[in-house]
């Protein structure tokens, strides 16, 4: 019955079926809520009560790995944690040596910097934070981690991992927040080739271990083997970061640019652990003495 | 709570709700590349063979959880599922008819429109990501289908 009132239906505009009116709807209420998301501006709340929804529901998924690694470190013997202990007392000191020449050059550069009158460099506050074992989706580079708004999260903040730029955070939940990695196909970078200061922009490709640096003409200063760090452009990476060597230079003499492929520092398929780091927001780039300068200008 | 088709409610949301839990449960690469979309192959069954005990706001629903459980742009996996549930519903009397190869293959083009449909509003929200592996997943849906359907059949009775 409902077929045959349906398929008269589909000759006359008045009498359409209530199902189409319905899925009708939905899509229109559908595409409002994408476009507020999009804008960022009124889907706010909606995403948060969803998030608080979701939240226990990432910890389900997580939960049987938590219980794994609880086992396994509970099984731990005592001679692989004594020859874990020895390795990590054997880096401490390695790490302290480098340390106290770390200190010796600051003090250095702060006298410098002293001399030259410069902005003083921004200082680093870092959070570390677990990532959860939760799959989001096979053909984006995205990972979930254990800290949210509560820990004091916003949009958009550098993560590194020990051995370079891991990615930055992109949506913040209560408890969890959601991080784009270096090698997403969306993310770029800007980066500056440290042995010349030439400044480009490295961009993800899907894979965990290769990145592009689509923009550079032929004639460029590149070779395999240059560091690319983080020029501190854009806003969100703070300057002289380890992001990636570059591992294969292609010249094509039809083409007018050259392709470049690097590899990320960051273990960013095997990272456990992650840190998110805040930067001091740089001092601003006049000096307070020079609101004085019109004043004196005026008085004459 | 009087009417028979209610009966499948519970049914449907502890299925639903297990297939969002599953979704996210990680997988090696090569097999997370075509993880099966449990969930909407779930709100399909229900549309087809209950389609009184859930309706369109039920795939609505579920749809938005799945934006908010895997991060992306709210609405976008819902719109695919409201899509596709409108054309299950709309087309459900002919679809049970179908023998299961039949049927199999019908969920996979009704999973290809699911994934064009993301395909298009990632395209329009300014994350293209045009390769050919955004087929598999259909693929690996279609083949899960006759599981999930014989799995579903096997304990709640036809209406």
């Amino acid at each position: 019955m409902v077929a045959l009132r349906e398929r008269g239906a589909r000759f006359s505009p008045t009498r359409v079926s209530s199902l189409t009116w319905r899925a009708l709807a939905l899509v229109g209420v559908c595409i409002c809520i994408m476009v507020l998301d999009y804008r960022g501006n009124g889907g706010g709340w909606l995403r948060q009560s969803l998030g608080r929804i979701v939240a226990p529901l990432h910890r389900i998924v997580e939960a049987p790995f938590a219980f794994r690694e609880a086992i396994s470190s509970a099984l731990t013997t005592r001679d692989s944690l004594r020859i874990q202990v020895n390795a990590l007392q054997a880096q401490v000191n390695r790490d302290a040596i480098d340390l106290a020449r770390l200190h010796a050059l600051e003090l250095e550069n702060a006298r410098l910097q002293g001399l030259l009158d410069a902005t003083p460099r921004e200082a680093v506050r870092t959070l570390t934070a677990r990532v959860l074992q939760v799959d989001l989706d096979a053909v984006r580079q995205r990972i979930l981690v254990d800290r949210g708004s509560r820990d004091g999260l916003a949009g958009a903040q550098p993560v590194l991992d020990s051995h370079g730029v891991f990615g930055q955070t992109t949506r913040v939940n209560q408890s969890t927040s959601e991080i784009i990695l270096l090698s997403d196909a969306s993310h770029a970078i800007p980066v500056h080739i440290e042995r010349n200061g030439l400044r480009t922009i490295a961009v993800g490709t899907g894979n965990p271990y290769r990145l592009a640096l689509p923009y550079l003409p032929r004639n460029a200063d590149v070779q395999v083997g240059d560091r690319l760090t983080t020029s501190g452009l854009g806003g969100v990476f703070p300057p002289d970061l380890p992001v990636a060597t570059i591992t294969e230079v292609r010249r094509d003499p039809s083409q007018p640019l050259v392709q470049v492929r690097a590899t990320p520092f960051a273990t960013l398929d095997r990272d456990r652990e992650v840190m998110i780091a805040w930067f001091r927001a740089p001092a601003p780039a006049i000096p307070p003495t020079a609101p004085a300068r019109p004043a004196k200008g005026k008085s004459p | 709570m009087n009417s028979p088709y209610s009966t499948h409610r519970l049914p449907a949301y502890a299925g639903a709700l297990s297939a969002l839990i599953l979704s996210a449960v990680p997988l090696p690469h090569w097999i997370d590349l075509a993880r099966p979309d449990l969930l909407l192959l779930v709100v399909i069954w229900f549309a087809l063979m209950s389609p009184r005990s859930t309706g369109l706001l039920f795939a609505f629903g579920w749809g938005l959880l799945l934006d908010a459980f895997s991060g992306i742009l709210l609405g976008q996996h819902a719109l695919g599922f409201v899509l596709v549930s409108f054309l299950v519903h709309r087309f459900h009397l002919r679809m049970r008819m179908f023998p299961l190869l039949h049927q199999t293959i019908v969920v996979l083009l009704l999973l290809w429109v699911y994934q064009f449909v993301l395909f298009w509003i990632d395209g329009v929200s300014g994350h293209p990501l045009n390769d050919w592996m955004r087929l598999l997943p259909g693929i690996g849906g279609a083949l899960c289908w006759p599981a999930v359907s014989g799995l579903f059949s096997r304990f709640l009775p036809r209406h």
